[in-house]
């Protein structure tokens, strides 16, 4: 629980000639954290995630996850960083519709040449885990939002990764749904799975966070532990 | 700018990839076709625009000075159907000799003997022009005094300067080549003013009169026997003595320059076929693509009709760019082409005709109108929110089976993806998959008829064997002794030079040959020929005397077979040779009969030219050396030993540089077809790319995605595209050789072996992965974050 596996020093953005998106961010999250980043919008908080995920680089600072100096790595290594270290989860899902759910979720181990039959076991376990088999052989199309999300997050989980990062992953849910994905991050969070969760959702924060911190414009300006009664 | 011109012109501007493609693509598609259609109009009508240009006649008639005055030769204009005449000429046949005038690198000694040419036509003509036959000057001036001699262009290869003596004239007079013309109905072998005419007529003897004709009715033989009838009634009796028709001028002229059209009609062809398919796919494609921004355009106010407007003319722009240079070029690349045509025909004809330049780009353009129209009229159609919601990404569910079949198959997860990329959008890939058949069967076509035709060439060539060749009809220099060399003489001189392996001598004699009109060239062969034959078509090299080979033309205008015997003729003697073979010459018509030498000995001591000696040489002999050596011991007799070095004819050349080109525009085309596709597809898949890419696929695992989906076409259509290539070739190779009124050998046709169906197979191949190589390369680099962020 006290090893750092993101640490980011003097982490700086700067987009165009506007302000920076991040403005020398320092942060350490340690492993089986379960953080969530809040903000109002264009605070960083999107930025931030995309540092993390090797999607971005830094203008200024090191991001360093998991040993990994991100902010160093090559295209084709952070490619590499990302289906071997790293799961994420969109808003909007980003899964493909022309894939089945099993084949959305299979695809992180595909890319990594996992045996097919390790991978395949692996997928029915997580979809069973998130209460989605019955759905396997469906398109994405087919499915509630909820659903949709908690085939996101087999998908993102399918390489064990040691981080999992999701943006806004409440956002395009109504409450209903969004309370089941805030229960299931809570209980993977419970499972030992560190995570860095974006979120505009205070709810979704207090109750599956055990940090937050608050971004304003590029800066940090409120870190804490969650205290749960 | 009003709106709609702010839209199309940020629309050209904003997808500059495709605005750059569809410019480039019309730009090779009319050029392509400008040019094949072109040299194809060119090739179909040559002799008829030549003809037209110089008012020809339809009919010349020689009049026996004799038995008709000039007034009786000249009322003959007013026969029935005579719509236009010119003459009477005052006209004489002499046998002319020459001595060539010395030009560059020619050593001609003083005292050599002048050259005996066949007797020939002289007309005497104070002028080039006239109400018909209005001759083209190619060198030089017109006569317009004594001494002064206009040559017929290409006839006997006599050149400006050379000194023309008529031995049969009144005090054997010398005349001078001033000019060389061009008569496309070949109505003289010469002219001179009609003074200089008069002083060559002997005295006592009369000359002839030539009179040209049009009639209202001359299209086939028919017509023509009509009209001369015609012309004969009006003359005195018996003083028509003969007459020449256009017609069988046409049918010498037009089988020089026929073996391009068979061709020219599979490139023209495949040139349109495929500017349509390219620029249907390249318009769908940038219509398609914009469909999401047609409903943004409807949402802010824009009517259906603005919107069809819009997306057309965004097609047309670059297309009217690409279209305009493509004109030019066009143009440009027929240039070399059509001289080279100009002077197989005795035409100037060296610029595409006028309308070609208008009905192409008018077609081209028709074409991106309604190809972009269609798509257009849709997206105009759409309810706005729908026009919003059709995105870039293709309409969910297609090809949905394919893409479980292929994910459950033991490959790499981007290669299977790659290939499931074709499912989505059928029709796209089917237009691909043809684009690159098309250029496939191009590549098969043209690298088959380049080879074919060199092959042909080297057939051809081998009518002249050995390494070294010396020719023997030159007068002996220093001497007095005007006799040229004799065969055995040079034989003689070949046989004790060292390095000489093996040789043979040829000569040519012309007779006569039961059942053909004219004369046949005889090719006498002395020594053991079979080393060195003539390629052949069927049959076998003659083996002893009284067997021949002939050429195809031969067998045609005789109606013989191999195994027929026929009989030559010369002198009152006679002499059969049995045909064994049939050989690839186009010679003389391919009125040609390849024989020993000693079959011709029972028509006794006949004139025979162009001795020739064949010498094979050891291995190792460096025929400079030989030549040099050989050259030295020949020159007291006035022999010239030459290295063999072969002819390339520039037919042969014309036919690979415009295949080479009109190949390589096809491939070009069907690559940037590609390029626009896989662009479309890839901007139309991005934010599935970026998904991909933010759950860890590598660049390289990108770009072999991209690239699987168009090696599968490339694959298939190669599968389809070589031997749909194989098929034309084997149709248009016979085509051309009965256009050239010969057969080719199998073998020159069969040129399909491994060597060149490996490459070529892989062309298909290339083409898509050289076209999908630039759109794969942008996807691999494209950010992550980037391509999820785009909607």
């Amino acid at each position: 629980m006290n090893t750092p596996i993101i640490e980011i020093r003097d982490a700086r953005k700067q987009y165009d000639d506007g302000p920076p998106a991040l403005a020398g961010l320092t942060l350490t999250v340690r492993a089986g954290e379960a953080l969530a980043v809040l903000g109002p919008s264009g605070s960083g908080k999107s930025t931030l995630l995309n540092l993390i995920a090797g999607l971005d680089r830094p203008t200024e600072g090191t991001v360093t996850v998991d040993g990994v100096r991100v902010d160093r790595l090559s295209e084709t290594a952070s490619a590499r960083y990302r289906r071997e270290r790293i799961g994420m989860v969109f808003q909007f899902f980003n899964l493909l519709d022309d894939l089945t759910v099993t084949d959305n979720v299979l695809l992180p181990a595909q890319l990594t040449g996992m045996a097919r039959a390790k991978a395949r076991r692996r997928a029915a376990e997580l979809l069973s885990y998130l209460g989605i088999q019955r759905h396997a052989q469906a398109y994405p199309g087919r499915l509630s939002g909820g659903e949709r999300q908690r085939v996101a997050v087999a998908r993102a989980l399918m390489n064990r990764p040691r981080l999992l990062l999701a943006d806004e992953p409440t956002g395009a849910l109504d409450t209903a749904t969004g309370q089941g994905v805030r229960k299931l991050f809570s209980e993977l969070n419970r499972d030992g799975q560190t995570i860095v969760l974006v979120t505009h959702d205070t709810t979704l924060a207090e109750s599956c966070a055990s940090r937050t911190i608050e971004l304003v414009d590029g800066r940090l300006a409120r870190d804490a532990q969650v205290v749960r009664s | 700018m009003s709106a709609l011109g702010k839209v199309v012109r940020s629309g050209v501007g904003r997808r500059r990839v495709q605005t750059a493609v569809m410019a480039l693509t019309t730009m090779l598609a009319v050029t392509a076709s400008v040019l094949a259609v072109g040299l194809l109009v060119a090739s179909q009508a040559p002799f008829q625009r030549a003809f037209d240009r110089q008012r020809g006649p339809h009919l010349s008639a020689m009049f026996d000075g004799t038995k008709a005055t000039e007034e009786q030769a000249a009322a003959t204009a007013n026969a029935v159907g005579v719509t236009a005449s010119a003459g009477p000429f005052t006209a004489l046949t002499l046998a002319p000799t020459v001595r060539p005038h010395p030009g560059p690198g020619m050593d001609i000694p003083s005292d050599a003997p002048p050259l005996k040419l066949p007797p020939s036509l002289v007309v005497g003509r104070a002028s080039p022009g006239g109400s018909l036959d209005q001759l083209e000057l190619v060198g030089g001036r017109w006569a317009t005094g004594p001494g002064e001699i206009v040559w017929s262009y290409g006839s006997m290869r006599l050149v400006l300067g050379d000194k023309i003596t008529y031995e049969d004239a009144p005090g054997r007079p010398t005349l001078t080549i001033v000019g060389l013309a061009r008569s496309i109905s070949a109505t003289a072998d010469a002219w001179v003013t009609p003074e200089q005419l008069a002083a060559l007529a002997m005295p006592g003897a009369g000359v002839s009169y030539q009179m040209l004709y049009r009639f209202q009715r001359a299209d086939s033989d028919a017509e023509l026997s009509a009209d001369r009838a015609a012309v004969q009634a009006a003359a005195p009796p018996e003083s028509l003595s003969g007459t020449a028709s256009y017609l069988q001028a046409k049918l010498h002229v037009e089988r020089a320059a026929a073996p391009f059209t068979p061709f020219l009609i599979a490139f023209g062809v495949l040139g349109l076929v495929m500017s349509m398919l390219i620029i249907g796919i390249v318009v769908s494609g940038a219509v398609s693509a914009g469909t999401r921004r047609i409903g943004i355009l409807k949402s802010l106010g824009f009517t259906p009709p603005q919107v069809i407007r819009a997306y057309v003319a965004q097609a047309l722009i670059p297309a009217a760019v690409g279209t305009a240079i493509g004109v030019v070029l066009g143009n440009l690349g027929a240039i070399p082409v059509l001289h080279e045509e100009g002077e197989v025909y005795g035409t100037a004809a060296e610029t595409i005709a006028p309308w070609i330049d208008l009905a192409v780009p008018a077609a081209a353009l028709l074409a991106v109108t309604v190809a972009a129209l269609l798509p257009a009229i849709r997206a105009g159609r759409l309810r706005t929110v729908d026009a919003i919601a059709v995105g870039r990404t293709p309409r969910v569910g297609r090809g949905r089976a394919a893409r479980r079949l292929l994910g459950r198959l033991p490959l790499p997860r981007p290669v299977s993806l790659g290939m499931a990329n074709l499912f989505t959008r059928p029709a796209r890939s089917a237009t691909i998959a043809l684009a690159v058949l098309l250029g496939a069967l191009g590549v098969t076509f043209g690298a088959g008829l380049a080879i074919s035709v060199s092959s042909v060439q080297a057939g051809l060539n081998q009518r002249d064997a050995g390494d070294v060749i010396v020719t023997g009809d030159a007068p002996r220099p220093g001497t007095t002794n005007n006799r040229p060399a004799s065969e055995e003489e040079l034989t003689a001189m070949v046989a004790k030079q060292a390095g000489t392996a093996r040789y043979f001598t040829t000569s040519e004699a012309q007779v006569g040959v039961a059942g053909l009109a004219g004369t046949a060239t005889v090719i006498a062969f002395h020594g053991d020929s079979s080393w060195g034959t003539f390629q052949m078509i069927s049959g076998r090299w003659f083996s002893a005397p009284g067997e021949a080979v002939v050429a195809s033309g031969f067998l045609r205008t005789t109606g013989t077979h191999l195994g027929d015997t026929v009989t030559l003729a010369s002198g009152g003697r006679w002499a059969q040779v049995r045909i064994v073979g049939e050989a690839l010459d186009f010679h003389q018509d391919g009125q040609i009969v390849l024989t020993d030498a000693a079959s011709l000995d029972p028509l006794g001591a006949i004139e025979r030219q162009g001795l020739q000696v064949h010498i094979d040489l050891r291995p190792g002999v460096d025929r400079n050396v030989y030549v040099a050596a050989l050259g030295i011991a020949l020159e007291p007799l006035g022999a010239i030993a030459e290295v063999n070095t072969g002819e390339v004819s520039s037919v042969v050349v014309a036919v690979d540089s415009l295949a080479g080109m009109l190949t390589l525009m096809l491939v070009v085309v069907a690559g940037l077809g590609v390029l626009n596709t896989i662009v479309l597809d890839t901007r139309e898949r991005v934010h599935d790319l970026g998904v991909m890419k933010a759950l860890g696929m590598a660049p390289r695992q990108t770009v072999a995605m991209v690239l699987t989906s168009v090696t599968a076409l490339g694959v298939v259509a190669s599968l389809l595209g070589v031997p749909a290539g194989i098929v034309l070739h084997h149709a248009v190779l016979p085509a051309m050789a009965r256009a050239a009124g010969t057969r080719f050998p199998a073998a020159d046709i069969d040129v399909y072996g491994p060597a060149l169906l490996l490459p070529v197979a892989f062309g298909g191949l290339v083409i898509a992965v050289l076209g999908a190589l630039l759109p794969a390369g942008w996807a691999a680099r494209t950010r992550t974050n980037v391509a999820l962020r785009a909607e």
